[in-house]
């Protein structure tokens, strides 16, 4: 007998309550930073609830991450003021030198890369956050300095 | 009672009927993509908007109230309809001169109607793979245009749970949970999701190719046969009235498209539901493995043994009619005319998308030696090759079926309605305990379009209590009955179940008719009006025939004496039944 997952000891805790089974996806995501297929299947026995409808909420919301992103999460602001000074184009950097879409990591796992609205320093726009590093007044050329120094920094680890 | 002007008509609905039916009431057609009689109104589409007190609401959601003054068309909502269309249409192809629903689509009969003339809207295509995973269901999402239905069909009416919607705006894609294959997923194929979808997103898998190269091959003996319910439906096709019985008609247009041989599979029925009989009338006396469900509905079998492989002993061992058909033309009609088994190939017409699977659904859909069906196509691709062999269907002359396998009775017929294969069953299980005939061969307890019907039928002072689910999303209450009494140890609701996976059963199956025709209700193909239509061209049928029990059927009693021996023994278990086996709700 296999231990009892993570995710089967959540759902297994929000079972009862009605309506909760955003409330067990958030926790899962919590823990282990993704909600994956058999995370869903657990949920779905330990909820009864049909993996259609957890799909259907895990793909409408944004938040939630189908598999393990890469280590270093790069989030490019596209809220109004750094998409006009251009994190536009910050983002289709990142998108051809990682060879990943928004929502997407590398191969390796170093890299995720995904889009948010406003990190709350407009006036350093347009901006970027990796891993809680903020990099202001960013530029398109400033894409693969920023890569190789998180690179040099998980060699060194 | 709550009374409205609908555009100055006075109007007078029960409270809760929404604006939208009311109007249907005083021959006013709100025009409307997502709702449909069998789905919860959703608001998706935005087409039914009506202004109600000079405020602009959609009729499908909005309820009627007393004194309501309701303008449900002018120039200004004609505008609006016309641009929101416009919308819905920027993300859908351009590829009506090639898609299979052309003609039978509500999408292009809308544009037609508004009046859509240009491309107003720049196009955004999301090109989306297209699914063909299941080889009897074809999910097209880039034709999707979210109107809801299928999804609604597919969780809450059928209780199935593969189809729903991944993701969201453009990117929104109907498929299966983290976008599996339809084929790794609950799917029972029974194609309610294709019946109700408003455009060419949801379709059958067509394999009228198949027939035709079949056709082709001169080496070949190909065969036909059609189930009941395609007989009181094929005529929508050719501007006939909904439920209109063209049998005769049908078995013409089979020879002309090139068919050596027009079998039916209502003779089929008939052996079904003698070995069915046999098989109910042995457990029921033994009190073995039941109650016993019917087995004729493949996504019914494919829905047990996904949601309930505990209760498979339960099931009937019996196949399904044309399966019969289809094992006995490769052995016996073989036999008898000499013609070498290995040439003939065996066609079945069907209402139904499921079938196309069960023909490889076990290895014993292969008895003969060979497989035993060798294709299965719908209603629908059957009306397409009439079309394609350039057939005048409406001038044909009434033809009957070939022997050995075409003589049939009224039970055979009803086999297409639910409650229908109960009937037959229980007039033949009858007589077979009594010795002697039912006196009124109809149950009207179990007639109708009610999702759970129950009876206590009296057999020679003992009582068989039966059940006919109607639609398998009904399934799970009288399921947890069964089981919670057993688990109780107390006495079971039921000792003889039917169930038809399709509500109103095979007449509304997935592959039937959408047609089209302004003289039909709308929306088009299918609800419960034309449920009632269609049922009432079998019960008909079976009304007016001279023999209504299969047990008289003289061509099944020469196929047991001739070839296949006793019913339920031998031969004819090796033939007519089959196993089944757990399957995972996902792969």
């Amino acid at each position: 007998m296999s231990e009892v997952s993570q995710a089967a000891q959540i759902a297994n805790k929000w079972r009862k309550k009605r309506g909760s089974l955003i409330m067990a996806l958030h926790e899962i995501q919590d823990v282990k930073g993704y909600v994956d297929w058999q995370d869903a299947v657990d949920v779905s026995q330990g909820m009864g609830v049909p993996l259609a409808r957890i799909y259907e909420v895990l793909t409408f919301y944004n938040f939630f991450k189908l598999e393990a992103p890469g280590k270093a999460v790069i989030s490019v602001c596209t809220g109004t003021a750094c998409y006009l000074k251009g994190n536009d184009k910050v983002l289709e950097k990142f998108k051809s030198e990682l060879g990943v879409n928004e929502g997407e990591s590398t191969p390796d796992k170093m890299f995720h890369l995904q889009s948010v609205r406003c990190v709350g320093c407009c006036g350093l726009a347009p901006v970027c956050v990796v891993n809680g590093k903020t990099y202001g007044r960013m530029t398109p050329e400033a894409v693969p300095g920023i890569l190789a120094e998180w690179r040099k920094t998980f060699e060194e680890e | 009672m709550v009374k409205l002007k609908i555009d100055n008509f006075d109007v007078e609905v029960e409270a809760g009927t929404s604006i939208l039916d009311a109007a249907r009431k005083v021959q006013i057609d709100i025009p409307t993509l997502c709702k449909h009689p069998d789905v919860d109104p959703s608001a998706g589409c935005g087409m039914c908007i009506v202004k109600v007190g000079g405020r602009i609401m959609r009729s499908c959601c909005t309820p009627v109230a007393e004194g309501m003054e309701i303008i449900t068309n002018d120039g200004e909502l004609q505008e609006i309809r016309k641009t929101v269309l416009e919308l819905v249409l920027s993300n859908h192809p351009n590829d009506c001169l090639k898609c299979i629903r052309s003609g039978q689509c509500e999408l292009q009969e809308m544009a037609m109607q508004m009046g859509v003339d240009r491309d107003e809207i720049r196009k955004i295509l999301v090109q989306k793979e297209k699914d063909e995973s299941t080889e009897a269901i074809v999910l097209e999402p880039s034709k999707c245009i979210v109107c809801g239905r299928c999804v609604d069909i597919c969780q809450n009416q059928q209780n199935v749970w593969a189809l729903s919607y991944l993701n969201r705006g453009f990117a929104t894609k109907i498929t299966g949970a983290n976008d599996a294959k339809l084929a790794n997923t609950p799917c029972i194929k029974c194609g309610q999701c294709a019946a109700h979808c408003p455009t060419g997103a949801i379709t059958e898998y067509d394999d009228t190719q198949k027939v035709w190269n079949m056709l082709k091959d001169k080496d070949l003996v190909t065969v036909v046969q059609i189930a009941p319910a395609v007989r009181v439906a094929l005529g929508e096709e050719f501007g006939y009235d909904f439920g209109e019985n063209l049998t005769g008609k049908i078995y013409a247009a089979l020879r002309r498209i090139g068919f050596a041989k027009v079998f039916d599979t209502n003779f089929g029925a008939d052996l079904t539901i003698i070995e069915e009989a046999t098989e109910f009338v042995k457990r029921f006396g033994k009190k073995d493995n039941l109650p016993m469900f019917t087995s004729c509905c493949p996504a019914w079998v494919d829905y047990m043994e996904k949601y309930y492989p505990e209760n498979l002993p339960n099931l009937s061992s019996c196949k399904s009619p044309h399966q019969m058909v289809g094992a006995v033309a490769k052995t016996y009609y073989a036999q008898k005319t000499g013609i070498d088994a290995e040439k003939i190939r065996v066609v079945s017409v069907m209402p139904c998308t499921a079938k196309k699977w069960e023909t490889h659904r076990h290895e014993t859909m292969r008895s003969s030696g060979y497989q035993d069906v060798d294709v299965v196509i719908t209603t629908r691709e059957l009306a397409k090759m009439i079309r394609q062999a350039g057939i005048n269907f409406r001038a044909l002359q009434d033809e009957a079926a070939d022997d050995p396998l075409g003589e049939y009775s009224g039970a055979g017929t009803i086999f297409g309605v639910t409650g229908g294969v109960m009937t037959a069953a229980l007039r033949t299980a009858y007589f077979y305990i009594t010795g002697k005939e039912l006196g009124k061969l109809n149950f009207e307890a179990i007639e109708g379009l009610k999702g759970i019907k129950a009876a206590e039928i009296d057999i020679n002072g003992t009582k068989v209590r039966i059940a006919v689910v109607n639609g398998v999303g009904n399934v799970e209450e009288v399921m947890t009955a069964i089981n919670e009494a057993k688990a109780n140890g107390e006495e079971l609701p039921y000792h003889f179940v039917e169930v038809m996976a399709c509500p109103g059963g095979c007449i509304a199956g997935g592959g039937q008719p959408k047609v089209m025709m302004h003289n039909l209700p709308k929306p088009w193909g299918i609800n419960d009006e034309i449920r009632r239509l269609r049922s009432k061209g079998l019960n008909d049928e079976d009304e007016e025939a001279v023999n209504r029990l299969s047990h008289h059927n003289e061509s099944i009693k020469r196929l047991y004496t001739e070839f296949l021996g006793k019913a339920g023994e031998g031969k004819a278990h090796e033939l007519l039944h089959t196993k089944y086996r757990q399957r995972d709700l996902y792969k």
